[in-house]
């Protein structure tokens, strides 16, 4: 697409929903120029051409996070993505290592609350290698007993990582502690308790339960033929078998009926808080106007998870920020709401400057809060964030990798019609679904509030 | 396809380069000032770090609030950066915004009004910041390291943020002054990328900087590094903590060093390529002992660090620390495999369009370029510069720099000191 949007660059931000098709071109991606396929097997295959650098990105996305996972296994949807870079059966273990580096490739995975993914961005010659990979961590893992065993300690090292960090272990206690029956209340990592004694066959049945073409998507973008493409995606994916249907029983969060607290003492040098409100999912009608008054409070963030929080965001006008950063009670504010499949949480968080209280910081936070639920924002307001974010939105499609994740991401939690509409979302909200979800969001009833109070380091 | 950037040089000493890139409807602009910590008065510590904060909060035209309106209404992010050598502005904005976003950024550069409201909140950020940083294995174990390896008050050994009590006593006039003394247009190097055309990026670079007048000022000298005589441990206990970070290094050479590309090949295989090279095989696939493992080579205007960082659960610390000697005795005295040295290659050969793909990217290649004075068609020599350095040139490398016996190792985290 690239030099095609230049003339169009004279439409002006603030012109509603007329822009939806500009927009949509300066982000890189639309439904026209998205090419799907549904393989005979049920791999759904999306495919868009990029001709703007001799690249090509490899995406392959599983229905499958840690809210599948029942108690006593938690952590087994990550610790499957690790032993998945393990080896398969024609992918011999000591050939893993630079199969994508010798395209000057690069590779990676994560996993989270509602998917598991795999990708490799590399030279586009090395689109049959990435696509021959991606078959084979579908089809033929190894799970080889010593390199569980092997891949255990690994893991357990990165949640003790983790760990060491208070801001992240406060953000798991407050997950924790906002839900008690929906598994998003869990960490992806897992349970240390559960990480200790799972075993080989409980990995293995649940790559084979959620690892078969009718629960994936595989997402290609970049110097392609999308014909040529899907020609070789069904060459090295077509034998493969599909699955049982995946069945998913997963409770629904009940309504929360009253503020939650929690307090972490710990030896320490930072005091930090988190505010979480249950917000809606990314299909529901009130998330993008939270997303907007995420943006007012906050700053606007984009919307991939994958690129968007390594970048600040234009936050310094932004309500808390004046309130906390500015007036010197916080060194950082930040605020979190990601697009998920069912309803998550919209986290504020604030890092406390040495010599303000716990409780002063949270009193502000609070006030500026219950006065976006109480009064709502202002029309020059509304206008400042949806242009953040249709900025935001750009600059989070830079890149063949970033593309493709955005393809995968939303297709995985509802289609990427949710994707390829949310510019359009964005530009329909108004002041009043902003007051209206704000009113359902921001009431104390429905939050969790976390401290991380520093003990003295002994 | 070549970058082949134009260089214009401002008559003022400024130096600007533009790239045009039409893939997306964005700019790059990256300011860099040779005005990096290094640059730090005696004493005083994180002088220029809190500069950086405070850098971007006002000018002489426009006031704190009025810049956070300007920024936040286009929807951008500024970041201000300090390295040892460097104090930079970098930003995204789109290409409609890039005259008015470069003039802004121009006048934080040229004439911030530095005010003390500001100064202030700032500096309580930093200290909050230091404050974070001494409960961070990771970030202990690094510094710690770096102030070992370049002891007696060497600019690489000090810390860029400073300590609190340093931070606490830097005044409104140390910024001042350290802004008069560093920043001068023939210290800066501006850089934009993307969908501007570079006639226009050279007229705005002249407007908006042409009329600084000041002298250059001299390069920050920096000292040799003397490499460490003997092996050295250090236990940092952070009894608080689940687990250690360990950092394992040693000085190494300086970005001029003609066999720069030779030592960029051995730390590839060494401690990078996929998932962490010889170490990652060791440390991380064969023994599962670390989440992560990896090896950065940081070379300088002067000798920089070759480092191993690793996070590992307290009873594997001996096992990774004696895994990380093992793979330095087996790589000085066997060298590297013909395989090994050929993956490496390839790979920092194939990796460059990745590298070079975003308006960012290219951007602070292009910094980097201008800043080590590396030629304009870099990015062309560069898989030649690779591809001509012989196996005895990486294994002489590694002999030069790795020996297990002269090491500083560094432990933060829930172990007792010795």
């Amino acid at each position: 697409m690239g030099k095609a949007v230049r003339g169009r660059l004279t439409v002006s931000f603030h012109s509603g929903m007329g822009i939806y098709r500009f927009y949509n071109d300066l982000m890189r991606v639309g439904p026209a120029s998205i090419r799907q396929t549904l393989l005979g097997n049920g791999l759904k295959v999306l495919v868009q051409a990029e001709h703007t650098a001799p690249l090509a990105s490899v995406w392959c996305w599983y229905r499958v996070g840690s809210k599948d996972e029942r108690p006593g296994l938690t952590g087994v949807s990550h610790w499957v993505e690790h032993m998945n870079f393990k080896g398969t059966t024609n992918i011999p273990r000591d050939q893993v290592k630079g199969i994508i580096e010798q395209f000057g490739g690069s590779w990676n995975g994560y996993t989270w609350i509602d998917q598991t993914t795999y990708l490799e961005t590399a030279s586009k010659d090395a689109l049959d290698r990435m696509l021959f990979i991606e078959s084979e961590r579908m089809a033929n893992c190894l799970y080889h007993p010593e390199d569980c065993e092997s891949e255990r300690s690994v893991i357990i090292s990165e949640l003790q990582g983790g760990e060491n960090d208070p801001d992240q272990l406060l953000d798991q206690e407050v997950t924790a502690t906002a839900f008690k029956a929906h598994p998003y209340g869990h960490p992806t990592i897992g349970w240390l308790s559960d990480l200790q004694s799972m075993t080989r066959d409980d990995l293995y049945d649940y790559y084979r339960r959620y690892y078969v073409p009718n629960n994936a998507t595989l997402v290609v973008v970049g110097d392609v033929d999308p014909e040529e493409t899907l020609r070789r995606v069904e060459h090295f994916f077509g034998g493969i078998r599909p699955g049982a249907a995946v069945t998913r029983r997963c409770s629904s969060e009940p309504e929360q009926t009253g503020e939650r607290r929690l307090t972490i003492r710990k030896e320490g040098t930072t005091a930090y808080l988190k505010v979480a409100y249950h917000a809606p999912g990314v299909s529901e009608p009130g998330f993008f106007p939270l997303l907007i008054v995420d943006a007012v409070a906050t700053g606007a963030k984009g919307l991939n998870l994958w690129s968007s929080f390594r970048v600040p965001p234009p936050q310094r006008s932004a309500r808390l920020y004046r309130a906390l950063v500015e007036r010197g009670l916080a060194s950082a504010v930040s605020g979190a709401l990601i697009a998920t499949e069912h309803p998550f949480l919209y986290t504020v968080s604030a890092t406390v400057t040495a010599g303000t209280s716990l409780a002063a910081a949270e009193a502000l936070l609070l006030e500026e809060l219950d006065r976006v639920r109480q009064s709502g924002i202002t029309d020059s307001e509304l206008e400042k964030a949806k242009t953040q974010l249709r900025a935001r939105l750009v600059f989070d499609t830079d890149s063949v990798t970033n593309i493709a994740h955005q393809l995968g991401y939303f297709e995985t939690i509802g289609g990427i019609d949710l994707y390829t509409a949310a510019l359009s979302k964005i530009a329909a909200v108004t002041v009043d679904d902003v007051a209206q979800v704000a009113r359902q969001v921001l009431t104390p009833s429905n939050r969790t509030i976390g401290w991380f109070e520093p003990l003295p380091i002994v | 396809m070549p970058l082949e950037p134009s260089r214009t040089v401002l008559d003022n000493g400024a130096v600007l380069l533009a790239k045009e890139a039409r893939t997306t409807p964005s700019v790059a602009i990256n300011l860099a000032m040779r005005a990096g910590s290094a640059g730090d008065p005696p004493g005083g510590d994180g002088t220029t770090w809190l500069l950086s904060r405070v850098i971007d909060r006002g000018t002489s035209k426009r006031s704190a609030s009025a810049i956070a309106e300007d920024l936040d209404g286009r929807g951008i992010t500024l970041s201000v950066t300090v390295t040892r050598h460097v104090l930079s502005l970098v930003c995204t904005c789109l290409a409609e915004d890039f005259d008015p976003v470069l003039h802004l950024m121009a006048e934080m550069i040229v004439s911030p009004s530095l005010p003390p409201d500001e100064i202030a909140t700032r500096k309580r950020e930093v200290i909050t910041a230091i404050r974070q940083d001494l409960d961070n294995p990771a970030v202990l174990a690094t510094e710690t390291l770096m102030a070992r390896l370049y002891p007696g008050g060497h600019p690489y050994g000090r810390r860029t943020k400073g300590s609190i009590d340093t931070v606490e006593r830097v005044t409104r006039e140390d910024l001042v002054s350290l802004h008069e003394t560093w920043f001068a247009p023939g210290a800066l190097t501006a850089v934009v990328v993307g969908d501007v055309d570079p006639v226009r990026a050279n007229d705005a670079a002249a407007t908006a900087f042409g009329s600084w007048r000041k002298p250059t000022p001299a390069p920050i000298a920096v000292p040799h590094a003397r490499p460490a005589a003997r092996r050295e441990r250090v236990i940092i206990p952070m009894m608080n903590k689940v687990q250690a970070d360990i950092a394992y290094g040693f000085t190494a050479i300086a970005r001029s060093n003609p066999a720069y590309h030779a030592f960029s090949l051995m730390n590839n295989a060494f401690g990078q390529y996929a998932l962490g090279g010889r170490l990652g095989d060791s440390i991380r696939e064969r023994h599962g002992m670390a989440y992560y493992v990896s090896s950065s080579l940081d070379a300088n205007v002067a000798e920089g660090p070759l480092t191993i960082r690793a996070g590992v659960s307290p009873a594997n610390v001996d096992r990774a620390i004696a895994s990380m000697d093992e793979e330095i005795g087996r790589l000085v005295a066997d060298g590297l495999t013909p395989r090994e040295l050929d993956e490496s290659r390839r790979f920092l050969i194939g990796s460059m369009p990745r590298a070079l793909e975003t308006n960012a990217g290219i951007a602070a290649f292009l910094q980097n370029v201008e800043f080590f004075q590396l030629g304009l068609d870099y990015d062309v020599q560069l898989p030649e510069l690779l591809r001509s350095v012989t196996m005895d040139e990486v294994n002489a490398a590694a002999r030069a720099v790795l020996n297990a016996n002269r090491a500083t190792i560094v432990v933060a985290g829930p172990c007792a000191a010795p």
